[in-house]
């Protein structure tokens, strides 16, 4: 047992989970009509992109990759706080967040 | 060089004319107009004169050829053509001509275009006429030769068309250039070949060369036959002649300066300035010279029944310059220039007069209307006289020495030559004949202006000119003012005179241009008989139009009756133009219709265009659906795009494919 948990968890798998965190992003983006979860999965998307970036930094003993990371939390925050005050512009002005309603280009 | 050079100051002073009249001369006072309208013309012949003087008086031989090059306009490999002018002794004679007459002719138009709104415009284009006339005479090569070549035909063009919210006119206009065209695709051609064999378009070198090399036959007659187009077109020869009758649709001036005294000169000046390539072909001249006389006589035929006083001049300008073919395909080209600087006096003349009778008529054209004239307009009757007489030929006048030339010239000319003559001097009989009816016609007899109009044969009448309106007031005809009649006076003194130097001498000083015809000389008393004839049918012509319109006027209405078949041929000129209607004209418009105008325009060209419209529509309306403002289908595609990049990069497809038997060339490999 304790070899066990000895062991490093191998590479593939983080980059499993990441590519699986990724998809999940999405598919949640395409099929969700709610615009809050769609921008939820838009943040699971950076965040798989996230676990990425760190995987591959401790792999390759390379400080950069975390340094990316850092990057794109504060870009997600910072769109959080702009991407939340749309939504609830939006909200105030159609009484409604489903996506397929809020489409004026649409022909 | 006293006086001489400055060559370029013969075609810049009109151009200058035509530059001030054109641009500015509806806002300048009339006066001034004038002045610049005239002192050009006049400046080009003082400089002609200059000229002139210098080689007459001075050693003649030593300084003519007088060549003046203005640098070089084209210059790519080894085809070289300069700007150059030549002033020999054919091309001073022309110039004396041209701008002469041009000149008395400026003078005159000052009084019939006197009340005229287009007044500036009219006198510029004269100028610009006389720009591309001395351009064309002076001409070192044939290029510089078609540009004045193409120039005066513009010339023609804008003034044949002057009246051009008359549709007649305006038509006229586009008839007399577009037929000029088919001559000028001639020259093109002959232009073309001379460069390709000759590899110069100057005509020293041209000339030298071919006396050189001693070329004949085919290539020869073939250039010198597309220059013979070109010159039928320019000088209303038969086939191309028929648009020089139409051309009457232009103020009188105009007639006698363009299309009788001298652009339509052109063609046969030409023929005389390229003449080393017409001698070293006998069946080209043989063609000159058949053309020249059956044109000559159809025209002259045509001229029998006229009843527009300047048609039967039309026509009797093209059956004289018929003459001058038919001298020039014989060879005697001195004989050809000589009938046509006298021509160009007489015939200016006659066209003048008719311009004066015109205007002191009120715009009458018919001579149905007209007689009687004689104690109304004395001086144009005298002066006109003049010209009936010097164009039919009496001794001494102008016609009687030029035409006899031609006439002895074509006799000396082996059996062909037998032929010219008498064709030539049957149409002598008919040209006195038909002179005479227009000058019995118009002067003589009672006078017809308020006659009523016969039904049917006043077809060809045309009395709708500007003048109508301008001499409304007037109700009896009335004399021209002196402006007009100055001229008239001055070419009716050309007109007796103009031939007294004879066509010995004449011939010996054009000599050095020209060349000294090789035929047999005749002997005196052959000569005199032939003098004698000519003399005998021009007045055997008088003798005819006095029988039928002075001592019995019933006689030519009986006749007409009696041989109404070859009287309705002739009235109806043959039906030349409805023949090239149907044939030429007709096909052509046809085709242009249906053919270029339905299939290729609107079948060929419009469904291309429509197709590739309608295509790229229909690509839109498939791939607008992309387009769908739908975010979460952009999306869409964006994930697909990134899986298939992924599948792209991932898939090992070099082993893939080769499981499926297929090697792709990869470098290394």
């Amino acid at each position: 047992m304790n070899s066990f948990f000895a062991q490093e968890v191998p590479l593939s798998w983080y980059l499993l989970l990441s590519a699986a965190l990724f998809a999940l992003g999405i598919v949640g983006f395409l099929i969700k009509r709610n615009l809050i979860t769609v921008f939820m999965s838009i943040e699971l998307m950076l965040n798989a992109v996230n676990l990425s970036f760190v995987t591959f930094a401790h792999q390759w003993h390379a400080v950069k990759g975390q340094i990316f990371v850092f990057f794109v939390m504060m870009v997600a925050a910072a769109e959080a706080a702009v991407g939340l005050a749309i939504i609830i512009a939006v909200f105030r002005v159609r009484a409604t967040l489903a996506v397929d309603r809020i489409d004026l280009m649409k022909l | 060089m006293n006086g001489l050079l400055h060559l370029w100051l013969i075609p810049a002073l009109p151009l200058a004319g035509f530059l001030i009249n054109g641009l500015v001369g509806r806002r300048l006072p009339k006066a001034l107009v004038t002045t610049v309208a005239l002192l050009t013309p006049l400046g080009a012949f003082a400089v002609v004169l200059g000229n002139a003087f210098g080689t007459f008086g001075g050693a003649p031989a030593a300084t003519l050829p007088l060549v003046e090059t203005f640098g070089s306009w084209l210059n790519v490999g080894t085809l070289h053509i300069d700007f150059s002018f030549v002033l020999d002794q054919l091309s001073l004679v022309m110039l004396l001509v041209v701008t002469g007459v041009g000149f008395l002719i400026h003078i005159y138009s000052v009084g019939y275009m006197a009340h005229d709104e287009g007044y500036a415009r009219y006198f510029s284009y004269l100028n610009l006429f006389l720009f591309f006339m001395t351009t064309l005479v002076l001409a070192g090569n044939a290029l510089v030769m078609f540009v004045g070549w193409e120039g005066v035909g513009l010339a023609s063009y804008l003034l044949i068309g002057f009246w051009f919210e008359k549709k007649t006119a305006a038509d006229a206009g586009k008839k007399a250039f577009i037929v000029n065209r088919i001559g000028d695709f001639g020259f093109l051609i002959g232009m073309f070949l001379l460069l390709a064999n000759f590899g110069t378009l100057s005509f020293s070198e041209i000339a030298t060369k071919l006396t050189q090399s001693g070329w004949t036959g085919g290539l020869i007659t073939m250039i010198a036959l597309c220059l013979l187009l070109g010159a039928t077109g320019k000088s209303a020869q038969l086939p191309l002649y028929i648009w020089l009758p139409d051309a009457m649709e232009g103020p009188t001036p105009v007639s006698a300066l363009i299309h009788a005294a001298t652009m339509v000169t052109a063609g046969v000046y030409m023929m005389a300035r390229l003449h080393v390539l017409f001698d070293h072909s006998p069946f080209a001249l043989s063609t000159v010279a058949v053309i020249g006389g059956a044109t000559a006589l159809f025209a002259a035929t045509i001229a029998l029944v006229q009843t527009d006083i300047k048609r039967v001049l039309a026509y009797s300008t093209i059956s004289q310059l018929g003459y001058m073919f038919m001298a020039c395909g014989v060879a005697a080209y001195s004989a050809a220039i000589f009938h046509l600087m006298t021509h160009a006096f007489f015939k200016a003349l006659l066209f003048l007069a008719a311009g004066s009778i015109i205007h002191g008529t009120g715009g009458e054209q018919d001579m149905r209307r007209m007689g009687g004239l004689k104690k109304f307009m004395p001086i144009t009757f005298l002066t006109m006289t003049i010209a009936v007489l010097a164009i039919t030929g009496f001794p001494p006048l102008a016609a009687f020495f030029s035409k006899d030339a031609i006439l002895s010239a074509a006799f000396m000319q082996g059996e062909l030559g037998k032929i010219l003559w008498f064709v030539g001097l049957v149409t002598a009989l008919l040209t006195s004949f038909y002179m005479f009816r227009l000058w019995y016609l118009t002067f003589l007899g009672e006078h017809r202006a308020h006659a009523p109009e016969e039904e049917g044969a006043a077809v060809h009448a045309r009395h709708d000119t500007r003048l109508t309106l301008e001499a409304e007031h007037a109700h009896e005809p009335h004399e021209s003012p002196w402006s007009m009649l100055g001229p008239l006076v001055l070419l009716a003194i050309l007109s007796v005179i103009g031939g007294w130097i004879g066509a010995e001498r004449f011939g010996a000083y054009l000599a050095p241009s020209v060349g000294t015809r090789t035929a047999e000389a005749a002997s005196s008393s052959l000569e005199w008989t032939l003098t004698g004839l000519a003399v005998f049918v021009a007045l055997l012509g008088w003798f005819i139009a006095d029988r039928m319109y002075r001592t019995k006027p019933e006689s030519a209405d009986r006749l007409a009756t009696s041989m109404a078949g070859p009287y309705k041929l002739l009235v109806h000129k043959y039906w030349v133009d409805e023949f090239y209607g149907a044939v030429v004209v007709k096909p052509l418009m046809a085709t242009s219709t249906y053919v270029l105008g339905w299939v290729v325009d609107k079948a060929v060209i419009g469904g291309a265009a429509w197709l590739l419209g309608g295509l790229a529509t229909f690509a839109g309306a498939l791939l607008q659906r992309w387009q769908s403002g739908n975010i979460r289908s952009y999306a869409a595609w964006v994930a697909a795009g990134a899986a298939a990049l992924l599948l792209f990069v991932i898939v090992p497809w070099t082993s893939v494919l080769a499981n499926f038997g297929i090697h792709l060339n990869m470098a290394g490999h």
